[in-house]
């Protein structure tokens, strides 16, 4: 342990511990954040949602976008693993589905980014009560 | 460095520790560690969630999910189904009483839905055992604010702007208090933190000492900066080793990142916080008595002035505040005295802490906004009165308080008002009592409690109190005096008038607070030797039935002082002068002839009674 000896270091301090609990804090008002689910029932995990929803964590948090990733059971579409489902705001969630690594990152860029929709929506098939 | 991806928080608060909560941390761990997650899964042990009706509590994050009554052996289900497949396990999770519905996230219970936790801000969000996850909520940052942008006035300033009263129960103004022992010359002060907690039924103070210990530090030497004292010094019982270990870790990472000790964060400014211990009696509780029991005399108060702030510990000026209080001093520096003083009502500004207790379906602590009604908090967070029982009242403050009841449902709950109901503040203990409870027994309760406690230096109260609780008993045993009633609320009045200190003064208050909320029932026991909630054995009768008592002799042979008599095939009947009230004969019964009345031979009874006393003078 190094001592702190200024509000500067105290500051560098917090940030440093910030990041390896960002996951907690932020938990505590997801609906003002970004919610990033990703399906991580046995057909996705086989497909690949563990590096997919590592990599949103580690992209999201370069971006500096305040996010909160929580993985989820089988949301039922197996045959589009890794499936993801992204709630902005104040939106509807809606899910994308064949999300790997390249598909997560334009996720990143032009759909929690800039708000554009993009292709490989998932129609919602089901309600829940 | 890595990232966690859920946290798994174990309550580590004294009341879950009891619900083997340490063993289900420790069983998580391994199981983490089992599985190779130990770089994706973080399990830490915290401060107390407050609901501790339901412990142990285990929160996992960022899904928010909230189980309750984790036993060890359901580690393993969760890590499997939860942490790896993502699924909760949904028999865990907690259930709405109402709706009997699971309620996966906390932020549904209505528990937590009306409550605005400021000094429980990271109770059940941190580690208390780690400074890095305190610092990461701010802690000290206040402090390094005050340090390099006010000054000790400016400070002093924005405290008494934000409105903030003392938690410990009176409810003196925090920033007047910091001006005067800043205003009074020494060569040396102290900064004591009064953690002697000692109303029956409250629990805030340690739950934020072992959840929080750095946000009491903290404001420690904020209030050392603005005093002018290097010396902070807590006061705890010795009764709290959970929370002396946490503030003792606390103390020692402090010291060693150099956020106690000499010149913290590079200015002039030194201050070190040492622990003394107490016995555990309540009046230590009150501040001469506190110092005095710190300086290693016998814990008893004395004549004020002298203020502690003109001299206090050793004879230097001391400035005393409550846990909870300073717990709240690190957010008003942050976010402004402002932002402090929206909340609450005129008077009354910020939250309260109350310990649930009682009759009541969420049992726990909680942080409400003061101006709150009585019935939000009964009903809403609370959960209503366990088993859809009848509301009677509420008991606050603690042996100081007194009773509020149906009419005070919805008074705001503020220092002003609740004083203006005959109770108090105090510390915030809340028990609630329902229709089986009888008032003139929770009196007596909380004089027996006074008894115990008060130290003896004045004769108002030791020997005044002494008197009151030898009435009570005597009323609650069915001996009561006709004028018992007028008794006890003259010799209140007079203890309240004489005492020397708070604890004297306010030691009446349970007994007058009834006296004026529940006249008819002392009069019921008095007069009518009537116990009507039946929690007075004295005042209940055994009686047996003439249509169920088939004349066994069953009851008479087991009755130890043959006050039964009847002939075989005969009804039997019970001589209420011989009977003892021991039991044995309904036990032994059986046709369940035999019944426990609260209503019997009223008339009978109390004319036997005066017969007796007549025939005796």
């Amino acid at each position: 342990m190094n001592g702190i000896k200024t509000l500067a270091d105290l500051k560098r301090k917090q940030e440093e511990v910030m990041s390896r609990m960002g996951q907690r804090n932020r938990g505590e008002n997801p609906e003002s954040l970004v919610q990033v689910k990703v399906a991580m029932a046995t057909c996705g995990i086989a497909s690949g949602a563990k590096e997919v929803m590592e990599y949103f964590m580690d992209e999201l948090d370069r971006k500096e976008i305040d996010a909160v990733v929580t993985q989820t059971g089988c949301m039922g579409y197996c045959f589009a693993e890794p499936t993801v489902e992204i709630t902005l705001p104040g939106r509807e969630a809606i899910v994308f589905g064949y999300v790997d690594i390249r598909k997560a990152g334009e996720i990143i860029e032009r759909y929690i980014g800039e708000g554009e929709l993009l292709d490989g929506i998932i129609p919602q098939n089901y309600n829940t009560i | 460095m890595s990232k966690y991806k859920m946290h798994l928080l174990v309550c580590g608060g004294t009341g879950c520790h009891s619900s083997e909560s340490y063993r289900l941390y420790e069983t998580l761990r391994d199981q983490v560690e089992k599985r190779g997650l130990e770089r994706d899964v973080q399990v830490i042990l915290t401060g107390c969630f407050g609901f501790c009706e339901k412990g142990a509590i285990l929160k996992v994050m960022p899904d928010n999910t909230f189980y309750t009554q984790v036993k060890p052996s359901d580690a393993e289900e969760i890590l499997d189904e939860h942490i790896i497949k993502g699924r909760r396990v949904h028999r865990l999770l907690y259930t709405n009483p109402e709706t009997e519905e699971h309620v996966p996230d906390s932020k549904q219970m209505d528990f937590y839905r009306k409550q605005l936790r400021i000094a429980l801000r990271n109770c059940g969000a941190v580690d208390p055992e780690n400074i890095d996850e305190s610092i990461a909520r701010d802690a000290y940052q206040a402090l390094g604010k005050a340090l390099t942008e006010y000054t000790p006035a400016e400070t002093v300033d924005l405290i008494k702007r934000s409105g903030l009263r003392g938690r410990g129960g009176a409810g003196f103004p925090t920033g007047l208090k910091w001006e005067i022992a800043a205003r009074n010359g020494a060569d040396q002060k102290y900064v004591v933190c009064n953690a002697d907690e000692g109303d029956p039924g409250a629990f805030m103070d340690r739950s934020i000492l072992e959840g929080d210990p750095h946000s009491v530090l903290e404001a420690m030497a904020i209030c050392g900066y603005c005093t002018g004292a290097s010396k902070g010094l807590v006061y705890i019982r010795a009764e709290y080793p959970l929370a002396i270990k946490r503030l003792k870790i606390a103390i020692g990472q402090a010291r060693e990142y150099g956020l106690l000790g000499e010149h913290i964060l590079g200015t002039d400014f030194s201050f070190d916080v040492t622990l003394r211990y107490g016995a555990g009696a309540f009046v230590c509780g009150e501040e001469t008595a506190l110092i005095h029991s710190m300086e290693g005399k016998r814990g008893e108060p004395s004549n004020k002035p002298p203020f502690p702030a003109q001299s206090g510990y050793l004879g230097k000026p001391s400035n005393v505040n409550n846990v909870e209080t300073f717990a709240n001093i690190p957010v008003i520096i942050l976010k402004g005295a402002e932002w402090f003083s929206a909340i609450g009502t005129g008077r009354s500004k910020g939250t309260k802490v109350f310990a649930l207790a009682g009759k009541i379906n969420n049992v726990g602590l909680i942080e409400v906004p003061m101006g709150i009604t009585l019935r939000e908090i009964i009903y809403e967070i609370g959960g209503g009165i366990k088993n859809g029982k009848k509301f009677k009242a509420v008991q606050t403050g603690g042996p100081s308080g007194g009773c509020l009841t149906e009419k005070h449902l919805d008074t705001p709950i503020d220092y002003e008002s609740l004083t203006a109901a005959g109770s108090m503040m105090g510390s915030g203990g809340m028990i609630v009592l329902d229709e089986d409870d009888c008032m003139v027994s929770v009196a007596k309760f909380y004089l027996g409690f006074i008894v115990e406690e008060s130290c003896g230096k004045c004769a108002p109260c030791r020997i005044g109190n002494k008197r009151l609780h030898e009435a009570l008993t005597r009323i609650t045993e069915g001996k009561g005096e006709a004028d018992d009633i007028d008794r006890l609320r003259n010799l209140g009045t007079v203890i309240k008038d004489t005492s020397l200190c708070g604890l004297g003064q306010t030691s009446p208050n349970p007994v007058l607070s009834t006296l004026d909320n529940f006249m008819d029932e002392y009069r019921e026991h008095v007069h009518d030797r009537k116990c009507r909630s039946g929690q007075c054995r004295g005042l209940l009768f055994y009686v047996i039935s003439k249509d169920d008592c088939i004349g066994c002799m069953a009851c008479r042979r087991v009755c130890p002082t043959h006050a039964i008599s009847g002939e075989k095939k005969g009804v039997h009947v019970i001589d209420q002068h011989i009977c003892i009230k021991c039991g044995a004969c309904m036990e032994k019964c059986q046709f369940d002839a035999i019944s426990l009345r609260n209503d019997y031979p009223r008339a009978t009874a109390a004319a036997a009674v005066q017969e007796e006393s007549s025939t005796h003078s």
